[in-house]
């Protein structure tokens, strides 16, 4: 006779680096049906328009989030930019991909690590943070910031990039890339590994397609989804592949994400080597009045930032729809039929960000 | 499938130094860019109070008179925002963290006594020389009425 009962999964769990909870509803050890919620960290950022300008916003929204921090900042910027009809200058517009896709890599980094802590492989998890540990240097070099850069503004960046920061950039990837290529096997070959990942919360195309799936977690099901092919800064000049898998499991979003650190390496080389020579920012005049919708590609999937403007500088609304709101369907999805002992690791597969959600 | 390929990366760590540096004992090395925390050169201040309108956390305030410039170390975010917006470029963003605390308290910076001596004459003086130039006015007035 089998016996149903509820247990409750989060918000404090070992395994979930941020809060959210899950009712799952269990048999024997296969869960039948999860119910999410989410609202702990909920900090009301977006109501904060209402007391700060325009220009302080830009600093508001990069607190959104410690980890997708850059693309926040950067897709406010578009936002207000697409508003005023601001042409962002050529340079500005590189070296905003350069760090957007070094946040990313750093992003893919800490995935990876979180996931070998998922399946209990404490040394591996040391070994892609070392690896981060790299990015994040030269990200405090070229930034003043680990996480956190603040070297946006309406209308451009605030700081550049020197040759010779240039040079660390380009060695740091060089070194990334060869300790990657290390752990890559341990992570696609490795037979326990695989046993924990391999058919593990499988998502079929058309479930995935249906549920709104975004980034990395589509991708992984085989849809051919990234907003960098919008060609917003400086993607338009630039040479790269939606990468995708069509296993649809576990593996399959550990194999996307890994080659996009690889993608990256790549965007960043070929953005370095055009960086043009132009202003870092241009003149701002006056206050945004009007409305406008930017879809860009965060570490975690597509993101969408919606602000209304009245011309005053306060602004009447600014809304973040992050990846991981639409992630979570489908991450009740992939539950159905787990095993009670895939469900933190299910739940890092998402590569759930909790504190975007609810901002 | 490969089976305990792991080995190599572990025993090579084995024999590698230390990645992390001892941090009590071995000083801590900042970029040049470093945001650590902001400094007042306060003596060069004009006491405009730009800083704290730019301030998205609302952690500095300023008292043009008394001279003082405060900040509230645990409020500040560290963002950067109110050294662009100085006029007297007086702000500075320098290297190191802020250090932890027992309580949250703000750290208050005062003129020194000469310069605020200064001002004060300063005004003084301008003070003077508004009541010197109305008085002038004044009295060309009333010649120019005596005049008629």
């Amino acid at each position: 006779m089998k016996k149903r009962s509820i247990v409750p999964y989060g918000p404090q769990h070992p395994v979930l680096p941020e809060p959210v909870h899950l009712d799952l509803v269990i048999e024997d050890e296969k869960i039948i049906e999860a119910v999410p919620s989410i609202g702990f960290v909920h900090r009301g950022l977006e109501s904060l328009t209402a007391k700060r300008d325009f220009n302080q916003m830009v600093y508001v929204t990069e607190r959104v989030c410690g980890i997708c921090s850059f693309g926040h900042g950067f897709g406010y910027c578009e936002a207000v930019e697409d508003i005023m009809d601001i042409e962002v200058p050529e340079r500005a517009k590189y070296l905003r991909t350069i760090w957007f896709e070094l946040s990313r890599m750093h992003s893919h980094f800490l995935w990876l690590g979180l996931l070998a802590d998922g399946f209990g492989f404490e040394n591996l998890f040391y070994q892609c943070w070392r690896i981060r540990e790299k990015i994040l240097d030269v990200l405090s070099l070229t930034t003043g910031g680990r996480v956190i850069f603040s070297v946006n503004k309406i209308g451009g960046v605030m700081r550049d990039i020197t040759p010779e920061m240039a040079v660390a950039i380009s060695e740091m990837l060089t070194s990334v890339r060869k300790e990657l290529k290390d752990i890559v096997p341990i992570f696609m070959e490795d037979a326990s590994v695989k046993r924990r990942l391999v058919g593990v919360g499988v998502l079929s195309k058309e479930q995935a397609h249906e549920l709104g799936c975004a980034g990395p977690f589509a991708r992984a099901s085989g849809i051919e989804i990234d907003m960098r092919k919008l060609g917003y800064a400086a993607y338009k000049d630039l040479d790269f592949d939606i990468i995708t898998s069509n296993t649809g499991d576990s593996y399959g979003r550990c194999y996307v994400r890994i080659n996009e650190i690889f993608q990256s390496i790549d965007i960043i080389r070929q953005a370095l080597g055009k960086l043009p020579d132009t202003e870092l920012a241009a003149v701002v005049k006056g206050n945004p009045k009007g409305e406008s919708f930017i879809r860009i590609e965060q570490p975690r999937g597509e993101a969408i930032y919606y602000v209304r403007a009245n011309g005053s500088p306060h602004l009447d609304r600014m809304r973040v729809r992050t990846p991981t709101f639409a992630n979570l369907a489908g991450l009740c999805e992939t539950l159905k039929g787990a095993d009670y002992a895939d469900v933190g690791l299910l739940i890092l597969t998402i590569d759930p960000c909790i504190s975007c959600t609810e901002r | 499938m490969a089976i305990m390929n792991f080995v190599p990366t572990a025993l090579k760590n084995l024999f590698l130094k230390p990645v992390t540096t001892s941090y009590p004992l071995e000083p801590a090395e900042y970029p040049e860019r470093s945001r650590g925390h902001i400094r007042i050169s306060i003596d060069d201040c004009i006491g405009c109070g730009m800083c704290t309108r730019a301030c998205p956390s609302g952690a500095l305030s300023v008292n043009k008179n008394a001279g003082t410039w405060e900040i509230n170390r645990f409020d500040c975010v560290v963002c950067g925002y109110c050294v662009e917006k100085c006029p007297k470029k007086c702000l500075f963003m320098e290297k190191g963290y802020r250090t932890p605390d027992t309580q949250k308290a703000t750290e208050t910076f005062t003129k020194s006594p000469e310069v605020l001596a200064a001002e004060e004459a300063k005004r003084k003086e301008a003070a003077e020389k508004a009541a010197a130039a109305k008085a002038a006015m004044a009295a060309k007035k009333a010649a120019e009425e005596t005049k008629k």
